[in-house]
């Protein structure tokens, strides 16, 4: 019997065929590659959080081979000299040692740092997207409540991370996060003895947020993006309106190759960045904190920013405390409203708003295209009252920095942050409403009127005109037609309009080519890429 | 799939025989992206294959991936190389980290340029529609789920037989409750054990013993020490009572000037506190009653102690009454004397409830 010769070019057809055979991948395979998706820079804030996500697997699971999550007594004899011989937890002298006895350690514990910001930054932007934009609307609710979920449990995530050193302004965080859950009426100081194992600070939290932080939380965090981004898969994403998108298609680009491509390009710009960040820009300096001790702070002890509107809504709270006369007496304490009760109204409005809309509105439709902020003013003004009083919160967290710099009274400052979450708020919502009004008017009259030309016609009786270029072939003689506005952009100067010519392209030397006519889905050329005659590394055709 | 058979019968479109001979690759694949209800609407080549523009964009591309190698072969070297043990003042460890980062997150864009570049200008620009199938919903389909899923039920006859669904649902009640009890019983822990919410280090000890003000080296405090305005935290002088073990107890100790001294016996009279103070010394926790962190700003011309976490102030002379922020009641005075050796010591433990507020405080 003649040996067969080993054809080394049928391996990967042979393979294909042996694995479908085995498992009948090619339909669902081709499924997969063909599958669209639209395309608009917004569809990737939310990206960023899921590749920041990745990093921080990466970096954190790098970190653990380090970490002592132990509060066992130590004395400090690292080459940080200032510290040594202190008296500190074995927790915090491993988070030293990771900064200056590992190799790379300080690169990977500030890239892990930098990385969670951003997750949080992108996942608030990402957020806000997907609101102004009424993206969360049928039959999308589920992912809107995944996400504002995935926000939350991004927040304990970060804060249970950022306790683990056990340095002197975490201690604090924690020792602030301790009075939160002991201001809970009722059970209150059984939580908190149960969380830490008996008096603050005790023994055993390190560990116990440990495993939170490297074990419950990221599975959780894990679980709900599999199943936010599985739900993004079967729905299919919401696009834009625009020439030839209904609510009934999806218009843009296969997955395969060059969605997929841009996405794997995508990832490694973030990765770099935050890289780069990691490597230049100092974060959490954990050695110049010193120790976690009870009697030590210092002015200026601010959270990570996306905790700070919880810390500036107890700065702004007044000390109104709940004397209940019964017994011995009980107490709400002020601190419990605005750390415990305000997070829980945030959470229930935030997550119920799809429905509350749906049902104000008596909406039932499924919605798969997206409206502009502008087309719908009572929710951007709704979003806009909701981000000013973050942003007040937020400003309020870091009142005392403000006030020190600027050289503003610190009572000024609480009194403006009390003033203000009450009175800009109302001020955002009014103003966004009228300019969403006067932007969706100057819509309308650039379609009735068309584009402004900048050219200037002398009438014959002495009278000054600006020349109006209509958007549609005058209907009735005097240039003014009425075109329908279909929800996407207007084109408000000349060179949207192909009159001009677009900006001058190229770096260092201009790139002359003529204009590039509008790509309209509605009848463009089909062509094949041009054939080639063999597929192989391509240098074949040389 | 019977999905989209139906939809190339509403089309009126026969499935495309991919054997068939002559069709080329590009065929095959639109054939593909049909059967998914996709159509490939517009396809154009960005370049022309050979010419100049497509030379120059693969010179891009391939100088990023190029320039990656070599900032990646760069980090290896820093890393490898570079003198990276941390030592005092300026040196050249302090550059090391940075130009990991340099090399490491150029690198990455490099290659992230680089793939964009590859994809977004050398790949055909296309535009492809797809069906979403999202309004046509199967009414069939729910009729046929639905009566199947009702008849399951039917026959487990838990409507027929209401034993069953009862004893089941008694059954599994508590070995849910199983589950939850190892972690309940496990965690939970008894907040008012030994007293501890309400006794700080500066208890007396068993005895009757008075416990002195120690410093944070350990030092007993002699009034001496503290010049008038002044003040000094102490800790009680237990074993490890400069420590977090007693995080409840640190505590400040104040020498006042003269006229504040009387202003403050004052206000200690009037709560009933007349015996607190020693001479013009006054101790008050420093543990803020609104969040704990140590209240330790102190601002001597105007006697009142700010808690920099979120800004509540005291006022000493007034029993450390809370004056503005978010704090809602004052700080518990110690009171103190001076023992025969000259040292200060606790007459008792604090008499009010240390620390921030909690539902059952008294």
């Amino acid at each position: 019997m003649k040996r067969r010769k080993f054809d080394l070019a049928a391996v990967p057809g042979n393979s294909a065929v042996a694995l479908d055979d085995r498992f009948q991948v090619a339909t669902p395979l081709r499924r997969l590659l063909n599958k669209v998706f639209p395309d608009h820079w917004s569809f990737l804030l939310g990206e960023i959080a899921l590749f920041s996500f990745i990093v921080l697997l990466l970096t954190g699971t790098f970190l653990t081979f380090f970490f002592e999550p132990s509060m066992t007594e130590v004395v400090y004899d690292g080459s940080y000299a200032p510290l040594r011989g202190t008296p500190m937890s074995a927790a915090y002298a491993s988070s030293l040692d990771l900064s200056f006895e590992v190799r790379g350690g300080l690169i990977m514990r500030q890239m892990h740092h930098w990385a969670a910001l951003l997750f949080m930054a992108a996942i608030v932007v990402h957020m806000l997207r997907v609101f102004f934009t009424g993206a969360f609307r049928k039959p999308r609710e589920t992912n809107w409540i995944i996400g504002s979920l995935l926000f939350w449990v991004g927040f304990l995530a970060g804060f249970t991370g950022y306790s683990l050193p056990d340095d002197g302004l975490s201690g604090t965080g924690l020792r602030i996060a301790s009075a939160i859950m002991l201001s809970i009426p009722v059970i209150g100081s059984w939580v908190t003895s149960s969380i830490f194992g008996g008096e603050f600070p005790g023994t055993i939290i390190i560990s116990r947020f440990f495993i939170a932080h490297v074990l419950l939380i990221p599975a959780l965090l894990l679980a709900l993006i599999s199943v936010h981004l599985g739900l993004v898969f079967k729905q299919k994403h919401t696009q834009w309106p625009g020439p030839g998108r209904t609510n009934g298609n999806v218009v843009g680009e296969r997955m395969f190759p060059r969605y997929a491509i841009k996405q794997g390009g995508f990832f490694m710009v973030v990765f770099g960045v935050i890289a780069l960040m990691g490597g230049l820009f100092q974060i959490n300096p954990i050695w110049l904190f010193g120790p976690y001790e009870a009697w030590v702070v210092s002015a200026a002890s601010q959270p990570d920013w996306y905790v700070m509107f919880l810390d500036g809504s107890t700065r702004l709270m007044p000390a109104w405390q709940i004397n209940i006369p019964i017994g011995d007496g009980y107490v709400i304490p002020p601190l419990f409203w605005p750390t415990v009760v305000l997070p829980g109204i945030l959470v229930g409005l935030s997550t119920l708003y799809p429905f509350l809309e749906a049902r104000h509105l008596k909406d039932r439709k499924s919605h798969n295209l997206l409206q502009r902020p502008r087309d719908v003013p009572a929710r951007t003004a709704a979003g806009a009252m909701a981000v000013s009083f973050y942003v007040v919160l937020t400003l309020s967290g870091a009142n005392d920095v403000i006030a020190d710099k600027f050289q503003i009274s610190l009572n000024a400052m609480t009194w403006a942050g009390r003033i203000g979450l009450l009175i800009v708020p109302p001020l955002a919502y009014y103003v966004t409403y009228r300019l969403c009004l006067g932007l969706q008017q100057h819509d309308r009259e650039v379609l009735a009127h068309g584009v402004e030309t900048g050219i200037i016609r002398r009438m014959p009786d002495g009278r000054f005109v600006e020349v109006h270029q209509p958007l549609s072939a005058a209907p009735h003689g005097d240039g003014h037609g009425e075109l329908e506005y279909t929800g996407w952009v207007v084109p408000k100067k000349m060179n949207r309009l192909g009159a001009l010519g677009p900006a001058v392209r190229g770096f260092f030397y201009p790139i002359e080519k003529p204009a590039e006519a509008p790509v309209s889905p509605g009848h463009p050329p089909v062509e094949p890429r041009p054939e080639r005659e063999e597929i192989g590394s391509g240098e074949s055709r040389r | 799939m019977s999905t989209h058979t139906e939809h190339q019968a509403q089309q009126g479109r026969e499935p495309l025989d991919v054997n068939t001979p002559g069709l080329t690759r590009f065929d095959i694949v639109r054939e593909g992206a049909r059967r998914d209800d996709i159509e490939i609407v517009h396809y154009e080549p960005q370049v022309v294959a050979g010419s100049k523009a497509e030379r120059r964009l693969v010179r891009l591309v391939a100088g990023l991936f190029l320039l990656t190698g070599l900032l990646a072969t760069a980090f290896l070297v820093i890393y490898i190389w570079w003198p990276w043990e941390y030592a005092p003042g300026r040196g050249s460890d302090k550059y090391f980290t940075p130009l990991l980062g340099v090399t490491l997150g150029l690198s990455l864009l490099g290659v992230g340029f680089g793939i964009l570049a590859w994809g977004k200008k050398l790949l055909p620009k296309e535009v492809s529609i797809q069906d979403r199938h999202e309004g046509a919903v199967a009414e069939d389909e729910r009729t046929i789920t639905g009566q199947t899923m009702v008849y399951m039920a039917d026959e487990l006859g838990v409507k027929r037989r209401p034993l069953l669904g009862a004893s089941l649902l008694l059954g599994l009640a508590p070995v849910g409750a199983v589950a939850a009890a190892p972690l309940v019983g496990g965690l939970i822990s008894d907040p008012h054990k030994n007293n501890q919410m309400f006794t700080t280090g500066f208890a007396p000890a068993e005895g009757g013993q008075k416990i002195r003000l120690i410093r944070e080296d350990g030092r007993p405090v002699r009034p001496s020490d503290i010049s008038a305005g002044g003040q000094l935290t102490v800790f009680p002088g237990v074993e490890h009572g400069v420590s977090n073990r007693h995080a409840d107890s640190p505590t400040l100790l104040i020498h006042l000037r003269d006229s504040d001294a009387q202003e403050s016996r004052k206000a200690n009279e009037r709560v009933g506190h007349g015996d607190y103070m020693w001479g013009n010394y006054a101790a008050f926790s420093k543990i803020c009653t609104h969040a704990g962190c140590p209240a330790s700003l102190y601002e001597q011309q105007t006697n009142r102690l700010l808690c920099p976490c979120h800004q509540s102030q005291f006022l000493i002379t007034d029993n450390a009454r809370p004056v503005f922020g978010p704090a809602s009641r004052r700080l518990p005075q110690l009171p103190i004397e001076v023992d025969s050796e000259g040292f200060f010591v606790a007459k008792s433990d604090y008499t009010e409830t240390v620390g921030p507020d909690f539902w059952e405080r008294p």
